[in-house]
């Protein structure tokens, strides 16, 4: 195999498959095994790039070669690579691609043919995003993938759809609109002869320090036009009702892999690049992480329904990735990437067996449920350890990543673990109870009712398959975190990217200061 | 000493407007072939489309762009922007005649005349963008208007068609005196300062700006004449003839009127700023920002409240402008890059908006103007493949990625904010996020709902379209794709459109 042509075609098959669906879109068949080759070659080949991860000395595996579409002039170059933080990511998305992909082939929606040419087109995107090495495209990507959403909840949505999906698109347009100007300001900043692929912005900005002023005011930028992007509180309504309304297939896509996209750009591009602003808006970040996972933990506990519960609870959690962010150490930063890569995969199952739960139960709303566990022991099985691993239980591997990012938490302050912290108690609060009311106790009289004439039968083959993925690979995150966790901690490590604490104010340009080596995320367990 | 006309020939290089010409001998010729092969006048449409196809074709090549520098003894400059947008108006005019073709099939209306105004329109707009005389600028610009006043009111028994006519001829003629007027007051300036002759030369007038900055009748006729060119870009104060006129002109001059004119008035006014009133940038930028931002609030907040497609298009245009204009000051400091974003700007902006454009002239029903939101629900299910057109040009127009619309506002925001416009963009990005609203919205009415009519109504639909068959021509439809898959491909692909 071609190492420089690996991930162009795993972004270019989908793509592929989606226009094949439109020519052969009389012949349901062909579309559907057209969407099994576009949702599984690329997962089988994030798995390879994932076992075959070997980077160069700048950091990057698998690059390839650089394309000028015609915005070469502005330095602007379609380049494809994978550096450490990049590639747990893109395992995500092709994991989780594929159990989506599954779903939605199976999923029984009138016109499939149109959705399912949404969904490639939507899994085309994700595998673009995290393999980006130029800041354009790594936005391009995103858009890319975020318009087949919008239309997705629009059509095959539930009852709210239409507000919902013009909400979310308001929302997410404004926060994709106002990062693009902190894109924007970051290559006007740098100067003539700057370019947006991240491997030579970072030398040029090592050489064309960006003054401090002004990396505040595009860290600003790019905080909260990415924040918007990931639910960062106040501008997070739009995501439950929004994954509420979507289905499920597309929920899992966007809640699992698609929203980490405004985190992984705070990580990858305006972190390592703007030192000194995020140097800045630190303080600022952890209050509103905080607020997301305090705030919103208490919204998370009184809702009822069980699939709005899941989207605030996403909205929660994400709370602690940006506390990871805003240490702004090695520590916090790997905890971050850890958990997004461990919650989208539980965030994803998450969503998929609400739907299951749905499917047998018809109403979601959590007191009149109960005796699920008996008629389908499996899928409570499932459901019990999908919530036990979003709670963040030892043996997955939202364990780690918060507990490094509270590790790392700790040496900034204390106060802050201690309000972050009680989320987990929140967490285990609205976890255990949801796990309770659906699965044990007795089922209310409108449910006896509706199960004496329909009764609930166990999750079948094509229900099980992308269940079992996700926990499979849930799982052996979980139980070999070095597997992910080596690649994040050389990437931040040797680059010295991540390596000052807010209060140190000496970095303007990357790579200066020296580098501390605060434990590494593999150091987590035996700390425990 | 040599006969005169010798010398005329030797200053005059006719061979630079050969376009022109041709496009004025095809113009005569369709009024020639309607009056003595009177049996086969429906085919002027192709005719008038195959000429134009020719000279769009000898333009875009290298060739048919001729040389470089000033010609007929100062009256005409031979530019960029000027090369630019010769090649824009034949485009623009060619798929004018594509959609009239389709709209005339179905109305008892005189077919030869309108593609002759409509060549005629383009050729002036081509001479206007190369002009470098006030003489030139004020005749190219009247010949025009002139040409809108009557492809405006063309359908003559629709009544809101009159209508628009007579506003748009009042506030046309209005506009129109204002520009002369303020040209005659600099050439007043000018002339009394330099005591010479040909005080309306741009060359003569930037040089005598640059040194007479402070001049209050220079800058007087300098306002005056910006007004005037505000009026056809549609900005604000000048929006106000917009809604009624486009609603109530034939779709395809809508079209018309809201591509080819609007971006005629801002490559003359980035022409003037760059060249002779260069030194009032200084003078005119905040004023300009204002315009720019106000145009923008202005145009997407009434659009956000319109039902009827047409108005909302039209205000939605305003919006455009708006974001034009930040590329026209962007170009003060930022020249090459804002001038590159400008084109591309424009562009994706022609290709977006004809393909909006001839979707809604097919869609039209008995009456052109009576475009309702409402009249496109289930849209989707029964013509899906202009449904898609609908969709990808509206959300290129939204400047949704991975489209043309897309790559136009990033390189327009890119050079804006390398001009130091930054919070002129934050303010614009509001704007565009307003914009998301109404043209999803349409998306929405389009695509999404599942409504089927009452069943009465559906009786009354079946009628109306017994009676008045819309059939879909090939040409017609392809032309649409075709435009379609350009907004596609030049989002990927952006060298694709040659003006980087």
């Amino acid at each position: 195999m071609y190492p420089e042509t690996v991930l162009p075609v795993a972004f270019a098959i989908p793509l592929l498959c989606a226009f094949g669906t439109l020519i052969f879109r009389r012949d349901i068949e062909t579309v559907k095994n057209l969407a099994w080759i576009g949702f599984l070659l690329p997962f089988v080949i994030s798995v390879y790039a994932f076992l075959n991860f070997h980077p160069d000395e700048t950091g990057y595996a698998f690059l390839s070669n650089p394309v000028d579409t015609g915005l070469g002039q502005f330095g602007i170059h379609f380049q494809m690579g994978l550096n450490g933080i990049s590639m747990p990511l893109y395992l995500l998305a092709g994991v989780v691609g594929l159990a989506a992909g599954i779903v939605a082939i199976h999923s029984n929606f009138k016109r499939l043919q149109l959705y399912l040419f949404l969904m490639l087109i939507m899994h085309s995107g994700l595998m673009g995003i995290f393999a980006s090495i130029d800041i354009f495209y790594f936005y391009f990507f995103h858009e890319l993938a975020l318009i087949p959403t919008f239309i997705m909840i629009g059509i095959w949505g539930t009852h709210e759809r239409q507000v919902a999906a013009i909400e979310m698109t308001i929302y997410l347009t404004l926060g994709a609109l106002i990062s693009l100007l902190g894109i924007i300001g970051l290559y006007v900043a740098a100067g003539d002869g700057a370019s947006l692929n991240m491997i030579e912005l970072k030398e040029h900005l090592a050489a064309h320090p960006i003054g401090k002023a002004d990396q505040k005011t595009i860290y600003g930028l790019l905080l909260f036009g990415l924040g918007v992007l990931v639910s960062l509180f106040p501008t997070y309504t739009w995501a439950p009702r929004g994954y509420g309304a979507a289905p499920t297939s597309n929920a899992m896509l966007h809640a699992g892999v698609l929203k980490k996209f405004g985190m992984y750009g705070l990580i990858q591009v305006a972190a390592p690049l703007l030192p000194a602003g995020a140097d800045a808006w630190s303080g600022g970040l952890i209050t509103l992480a905080l607020c997301n996972v305090v705030l919103i933990g208490f919204v998370v506990m009184a809702q009822t329904d069980l699939k709005q519960m899941v989207g605030y609870g996403s909205v929660m959690h994400m709370g602690y990735c940006f506390l990871g962010v805003a240490t702004f150490s090695v520590t916090g930063i790997g905890g971050a990437v850890m958990l997004m890569v461990a919650h989208g995969m539980s965030v994803a199952l998450l969503f998929l067996l609400s739907n299951y739960v749905q499917k047998r139960t018809i109403i979601l709303d959590m007191p009149q449920l109960g005796g699920l566990a008996s008629r389908t022991p499996v899928l409570a099985a499932c459901f019990v350890a999908a919530t036990m691993a979003s709670i963040g239980l030892p043996g997955f591997g939202n364990f780690l990543g918060e507990f490094s990012i509270f590790n790392a938490l700790w040496q900034h302050s204390g106060w802050v673990v201690a309000l972050a912290a009680t989320g987990i108690l929140i967490s285990a609060i609205y976890g255990l109870r949801a796990v309770s009311k659906v699965f044990f106790g007795e089922p209310s009289k409108r449910l006896a009712e509706h199960w004496e004439k329909d009764a609930p039968k166990d999750l079948d083959t094509w229900e099980r398959v992308p269940v079992f993925l996700l926990l499979a690979f849930m799982l052996l995150i979980g139980m070999k975190p070095l597997l992910v966790s080596d690649g994040i901690n050389a990437h931040t490590k040797a680059l010295g990217y991540y390596s000052h604490k807010p209060g140190d104010v000496t970095l303007i340009a990357p790579n200066v200061a020296p580098v501390h080596s605060s434990q590494g995320i593999q150091a987590a367990p035996e700390h425990h | 000493m040599q006969p005169i006309y010798q010398a005329f020939a030797a200053d005059n290089p006719w061979s630079q407007i050969l376009p022109e010409i041709a496009m004025v001998v095809l113009a005569l010729a369709l009024l020639m072939y309607d009056l003595f092969l009177k049996g086969e006048r429906n085919r002027s449409g192709s005719i008038a489309i195959i000429g134009q196809l020719l000279i769009f074709c000898t333009l875009v090549m290298e060739g048919g762009r001729g040389e470089p520098g000033i010609h007929f003894g100062g009256l005409l400059e031979n530019s960029p922007i000027g090369n630019f947008g010769r090649a824009f108006f034949v485009g623009c005019s060619i798929l004018t005649s594509v959609l009239a073709c389709t709209y005339l099939k179905r109305r008892l209306l005189a077919r030869s005349e309108f593609h002759h105004i409509t060549i005629i329109i383009a050729a002036a707009f081509m001479l206007l963008v190369q002009s470098h005389h006030f003489v030139l600028l004020f005749v190219a610009l009247e010949t025009a208007t002139v040409g809108f006043y009557i492809l405006v009111s063309y359908s003559r028994q629709s009544p809101l068609s009159l209508e628009a006519g007579l506003k748009y001829l009042i506030l046309g003629a209005l506009s129109s005196t204002i520009l002369l007027f303020g040209s005659v007051l600099i050439y007043g300036a000018v002339g009394a300062g330099t005591n010479g002759l040909d005080a309306m030369n741009f060359s003569k007038i930037g040089g005598f700006v640059s040194m007479n900055q402070g001049d209050t009748l220079l800058r007087a006729g300098f306002l005056m004449i910006m007004a005037g060119l505000l009026f056809k870009v549609g900005a604000l104060p000048f929006q106000i003839w917009i809604p009624d006129v486009y609603q109530g002109a034939p779709t395809p001059v809508t079209a018309y009127l809201s591509v080819a004119s609007k971006s005629a008035g801002l490559l003359v006014m980035l022409q003037l700023l760059t060249g002779p009133f260069a030194a009032f940038q200084a003078f005119v930028t905040p004023l300009l920002s204002l315009i720019a931002i106000l145009t923008i609030f202005f145009g997407n907040m009434s659009a956000l409240s319109q039902r009827n497609v047409k108005r909302m298009l039209g205000l939605s245009g305003v919006a455009h402008a708006g974001y034009m204009l930040l590329g026209v000051i962007a170009a003060f400091h930022a020249p090459e890059m804002a001038t590159k974003a400008l084109f591309f700007y424009l562009v994706s902006y022609l290709l977006a908006s004809y393909a909006v454009f001839g979707v809604m002239t097919w869609h039209a029903g008995k009456d052109d103007a009576d475009q309702d939101l409402r009249s496109y629900i289930d849209f989707g299910e029964k013509q899906p493949v202009l449904s898609f057109i609908l969709v990808v040009g509206l959300a290129s127009l939204a400047g949704i990625p991975p489209l043309g619309g897309f790559i136009g506002k990033m390189l327009l925001f890119m050079a804006a904010y390398k001009a130091g416009l930054s919070t002129l963009l934050i303010l614009a990005v509001v704007g565009v996020t307003i914009s998301i609203y109404y043209y999803f919205g349409w998306m929405q009415e389009a695509t999404f709902y599942f409504w089927k009519l009452k069943p009465e109504d559906e009786e009354k639909q079946k009628e109306l379209e017994a009676k008045y068959p819309k059939p879909l021509c090939a040409g017609f439809v392809c032309t649409l794709v075709i435009l379609t898959v350009a907004t596609i491909a030049v989002g990927f692909f952006q060298g694709l459109i040659p003006v980087l």
